[in-house]
């Protein structure tokens, strides 16, 4: 699902309220957001910029708190001066391994879409190097995509080519740590709340602990491994 | 104890400060007062700027007063004011008596209404805040009947005169969106053409707008990306959505346009079945 940035295919800067930009990148990869995202963090300061939040979604970066006309200068050259990262080093996050027992409910039903075996699901997930790409939906629920390979032989594969439908009708309350495919997404949820992503199995991580520096376990550009547990 | 004893609730009543900017990446609402400028003001004329305030919808409210004496001051919608039964007025500090009952009737117009109390409200801070997010369910959850509210010490003076925010008037302005194409080919002049009433299901998250629904001109799903407060959101069905404090911080439909800041206050305070206009910012 991520073919990688096309090249020369600049940033393009989307009008989002008085105070705000929305930066769209094209066919970003994996992860390109949330390296943009680091990046513009990282130098706001030094650019003198006012950014109040810098969010990344699948493909955009959000910018608010801006001073427009003013800043719109700064922020395109803090912007330039991100290098798209290539194929494969999109994401030198920190690695974070996550425990699974793999007994979902819907494990059955996501190794019938992809008519495999239950085990060949189990090992897909735990074989795949996912990244953080954004968190949305519920403090500290991190949408997880596949990596770029790291194989120099299949140049464009992501570790996670697979698709999955949401759930027909979703459940009322899916429980803390349920771990679970939607579209081309993984996700942990964080805390317990409503939800329609296929489970397939859960984790006794806290991902989410608001007395903590790092709030989020998995916030974006966090690399993340699936280990099967019993 | 030093605070309030909650002896009834009309609609909700939230606990609100200045919310929780610099989290959205991760997932973190924003929330905060419907209308900071109101928010504000009634806690400098209780002598307490920054602190955690009531937020009220509809009035209804019913405080007893534990410990010492405070000053408290109403802003927003203009529900009566009762002090131990005696009428004061909205946004001037009001001195309550230790023991004192404090009432809000029903506001003849509005829908929320500020109630700001010296010290301020101290409930635990959750990520720097105090403010209740009726998303995310972060920070404390509406109060309810029979419970106390603590309250911090009041080492602030009241401030005898302020100057209210200027109550603006006319079409609210809307300013561009990213994702205008989405919905076109002028998704703000329609917004502008018609007047749009506000449905029964808005609240802190989203105020939805009942009218003619705007044309899809791009089918097909639209990555999840960030959005801002006061963003107009067009779902598949064409009737927009315009986004409040408690607003999830990414969303799948497009944004077509943004309301502006200054204004959203009074989208926020607009009831259920009452008409609102745009016009080009």
């Amino acid at each position: 699902m991520t073919a990688g940035r096309v090249p020369g295919l600049a940033p393009a800067f989307l009008p989002a309220g008085p105070t705000a930009l929305l930066v769209d990148l094209p066919g970003a990869a994996a992860g390109e957001a949330a390296s943009l995202a680091a990046h513009v963090r990282a130098g706001s300061v030094a650019a003198g910029l006012s950014l109040l939040d810098v969010v990344p979604g699948a493909a955009t970066v959000l910018l608010d708190g801006l001073d427009l006309p003013a800043e719109l200068g700064a922020v395109r050259a803090l912007v330039a001066s991100w290098s798209p990262s290539r194929h494969g080093d999109v994401a030198p996050g920190r690695l974070v391994e996550v425990p699974v027992v793999y007994d979902g409910e819907d494990l059955a039903d996501v190794a019938g879409a992809w008519g495999c075996s239950v085990e060949e699901v189990v090992a897909r997930h735990t074989g795949a190097e996912l990244v953080s790409a954004f968190c949305g939906f519920a403090p500290g629920f991190a949408y997880l995509t596949g990596l770029g390979s790291a194989d120099p032989r299949r140049p464009g594969e992501t570790t996670w080519p697979w698709s999955v439908p949401r759930r027909a009708s979703p459940r009322p309350r899916v429980p803390a740590g349920s771990v679970a495919l939607a579209g081309g997404w993984c996700g942990v949820y964080p805390t317990a709340s409503p939800g329609g992503w296929q489970l397939i199995g859960r984790t006794d991580l806290d991902l989410w602990d608001v007395a903590a520096d790092q709030p989020a376990l998995l916030a974006p550009g966090t690399r993340v491994r699936f280990v099967a547990v019993r | 104890m030093s605070g309030l004893l909650v002896e009834r609730v009309g609609g909700p009543v939230l606990v609100v400060d200045d919310g929780r900017p610099g989290w959205a990446h991760l997932g973190v609402p924003r929330s905060g007062p419907a209308d900071p400028a109101a928010a504000d003001l009634a806690r400098r004329l209780v002598g307490a700027p920054g602190s955690a305030l009531l937020e009220v919808v509809l009035g209804g409210l019913a405080l007893r007063l534990r410990g010492p004496g405070r000053w408290v001051a109403l802003t927003g919608a203009p529900a009566p004011l009762l002090v131990d039964g005696r009428a004061r007025p909205v946004a001037e500090p009001v001195w309550a008596a230790p023991g004192a009952r404090i009432t809000l009737g029903h506001p003849p117009t509005g829908l929320r209404s500020w109630l700001a109390l010296g010290g301020g409200v101290d409930v635990p801070a959750v990520l720097g805040s105090r403010s209740g997010d009726t998303l995310s369910g972060l920070g404390p959850r509406p109060l309810e009947v029979g419970q106390e509210v603590a309250l911090l010490e009041d080492a602030g003076r009241p401030a005898p005169l302020d100057v209210p925010p200027p109550a603006g008037s006319g079409p609210l302005r809307l300013h561009p969106g990213p994702r205008p194409d989405w919905r076109g080919p002028d998704p703000r002049a329609h917004l502008a053409r018609c007047a749009w009433e506000v449905a029964a299901d808005s609240d802190r998250v989203g105020v939805r707008l009942a009218g003619p629904a705007l044309p899809l001109t791009r089918t097909g799903e639209l990555a999840s990306e960030a959005v801002v407060l006061g963003a107009v959101q067009v779902p598949p069905s064409g009737t927009p959505v315009v986004f409040g404090p408690d607003h999830p911080t990414t969303g799948g439909y497009p944004v077509v346009a943004v309301v502006d800041p200054r204004d959203l206050p009074r989208l926020l305070q607009a009831r259920p079945g009452e008409q609102v206009r745009f016009r080009r910012a």
